[in-house]
């Protein structure tokens, strides 16, 4: 049952990994637009330049866990 | 008659051996959490300077452009800690965990120093932020290395069934090095006055690093190997390639994702919600007065240290899984509550007449409207109110050339904000509910993940996740927190989504995957 579950929150989080990536994307380009139309100043190219090329590996990362998790890796860890 | 001697004699031996053995294990932690505790000193002191540091690196008419700039080489130290991990971690699998931590707390204490030395932008102009963005690099990339070495240390000395309490009191220095930077940071100001501190006194917190780190090396000179590297090393083990083995192997690997998605990532946000995110959001969402909003944390970090000590002593009898999550639980489900109590006992906005003791003669200033006619006329009062609390009102008004047009008022705005004494103290305990939060999560950390990988490539494996987690997640919180906030339609509380997300990412992960149970990589007696 609980094995079972793992596996299946593993496809999860392999779509969720790019899932983060394209909204954060979206929200990248919306904010840094509405910065140089002088609506909302303090979200510049600068900082979510720095937000994706920080979190684009780590949501890399979410994937291989999703699917170690889809493949039943984690069904048996070390201390079971 | 010479049996029940000889027993009495080998009882006597073993208890003096045990005894030993406990003496032996806290100079260990002394020796450590000493070090550790400097170094998140010498890590902090910069946060808490940033308005002041940012006004002698950069042009006077930068303005607030400076405290952004000043911020982000701030933050700069948090991303590195991942890479520094990386590189130290390797070098206390090959070479062995002493030497490598020796070294990060060399490069740590030097680079401290010599930001108190650089000298300001009126004498270097734009070397100054880059000499000090280059320091603040090697700070975070020594303390990426610092942290995995010190809690593997600790916890390879430490008997298998008390790691947990062992190891807790190196994640006690986390703390202790807030609070000794704010304490030094206050104490300074008060001993000098604001106008010294702001102009050369801020250089003293720096330059006292290089007294407190020279007390550490001396003190870590005189450490002996950890006894599992030392086995280790003897039996021919130690690993060739520990970076290629702890994440090429798939077994290794999967293991540092879990760690990081299944508890470091939400310890990360939690612990710099608490303690971080808080004081900020105090001093610059609520406006509170910069002391009180220090003294409010000075306190609660005072009351809630001892927690990480009962929390990791708990954890080597109940298992470290579920105490941990239930930190981020608690954290997800009381930050909003918590700020919005922040919000509304500092809210004056709706303070009566009758409220108020005394209010001061309104100081006037007029200032021009850049590329206009117009000008701004800015009324600045102090008032006191009954119940003891005090604040500054400015009333500011748009003048126009056209004298047929009447002046135009704009929100009153609010600042220095002295609390009233039972406001503080329920401040003060919400801190403190917030930090009890961080122990939760943070007292068993560092046994749960040395528990997790083995000896050989232990040091490379558990730095990275944990500065994965607590450098980037974690680090990131007031910055994120800070821009989701300046979004439109958004309010104060909105960039509390970003920890309570994190954590509650983390919680799921951790609740499916995390065992409750201790791994034994064949070494839980040494």
């Amino acid at each position: 049952m609980m094995n079972a579950l793992k596996k299946a929150m593993g496809l999860f989080w392999i779509v969720l990994g790019p899932a983060c990536i394209l909204f954060l994307f979206m929200q990248a380009f919306e904010k840094v637009g509405l910065a140089e139309a002088g609506v909302a100043k303090t979200n510049t190219a600068l900082q979510w330049g720095i937000i994706l090329f920080i979190f684009i590996p780590i949501a890399a990362g979410l994937v291989i866990f999703g699917y170690y998790a889809f493949k039943g890796e984690y069904d048996k860890l070390p201390e079971d | 008659m010479g049996i029940n001697c000889s027993f009495i004699k080998a009882k006597y031996e073993s208890g003096m051996r045990i005894e030993s053995q406990k003496n032996s294990i806290f100079k260990v932690i002394g020796a450590s959490s000493l070090g550790t505790l400097i170094e998140w000193y010498d890590f902090y002191i910069f946060g808490s300077l940033a308005t002041i540091i940012g006004a002698q690196l950069f042009p006077a008419d930068a303005g607030a452009s400076a405290l952004i700039n000043t911020l982000a080489i701030f933050a700069a130290g948090f991303i590195v800690r991942p890479f520094g991990a990386l590189v130290f971690g390797r070098l206390g699998d090959l070479i062995g965990r002493k030497y490598t931590f020796l070294l990060t707390l060399v490069l740590m204490g030097g680079s401290t120093f010599l930001i108190g030395l650089i000298p300001s932008y009126s004498s270097i102009g734009y070397a100054a932020p880059i000499l000090v963005l280059i320091l603040r690099l090697i700070q975070g990339l020594a303390l990426g290395g610092e942290y995995g070495g010190a809690a593997t240390y600790v916890a390879e000395h430490a008997p298998a069934n008390r790691r947990g309490f062992f190891t807790s009191w190196i994640q006690t220095t986390a703390t202790g090095g807030l609070f000794l930077s704010l304490g030094i940071i206050v104490l300074t100001k008060n001993l000098i006055g604001a106008e010294d501190f702001a102009a050369w006194g801020w250089r003293i917190p720096f330059l006292l690093s290089i007294l407190l780190v020279g007390v550490s090396i001396y003190i870590r000179m005189k450490m002996h190997e950890s006894p599992m590297f030392t086995k280790l090393k003897s039996e021919g083990k130690v690993s060739k390639n520990p970076l290629k083995e702890s994440f090429s192997n798939k077994t290794n690997f999967k293991m540092v994702l879990l760690a990081l998605f299944g508890a470091t990532m939400g310890q990360g946000v939690i612990w710099y919600t608490g303690q971080f995110y808080a004081q900020s959001f105090l001093e610059n969402t609520c406006k509170v007065d910069f002391n009180d909003s220090r003294y409010i944390l000075l306190w609660g970090i005072a009351f809630a240290t001892p927690f990480f000590v009962i929390f990791g002593a708990w954890s080597d009898k109940v298992g470290r899984k579920w105490i941990m999550l239930t930190g981020m639980l608690l954290g997800i489900v009381f930050y909003r509550p918590i700020y919005q109590v922040f919000l509304d006992d500092t809210d004056v906005s709706r303070v009566s007449q009758q409220d108020i003791k005394e209010s001061t003669v309104p100081v006037v200033t007029r200032t021009a409207v850049p590329k206009s006619l117009d000008s701004l006329i800015t009324r600045t009062s102090a008032v006191t109110l009954l119940n003891g609390a005090s604040y500054t009102r400015v009333e500011t008004y748009t003048r126009f050339a056209e004298r047929e047009k009447t002046d135009q008022r704009h929100p009153d705005t609010f600042k220095d904000k002295k609390l009233s004494a039972p406001v503080f103290w329920k401040f003060v305990g919400l801190i403190f509910f917030q930090i009890l939060l961080v122990t939760m999560v943070y007292g068993p950390i560092a046994a749960f993940l040395v528990e997790l990988f083995p000896t050989k490539i232990r040091y490379t494996s558990m730095s990275l996740p944990y500065h994965v987690g607590n450098g980037v997640f974690g680090g990131l919180v007031p910055f994120i927190a800070t821009l989701i906030a300046s979004f439109s339609g958004a309010t104060p509380l909105s960039g509390l989504w970003y920890p309570i997300g994190i954590a509650a990412l983390s919680l799921v992960i951790g609740t499916i995957y995390l065992s409750n149970k201790k791994p034994d990589h064949g070494e839980s007696d040494h």
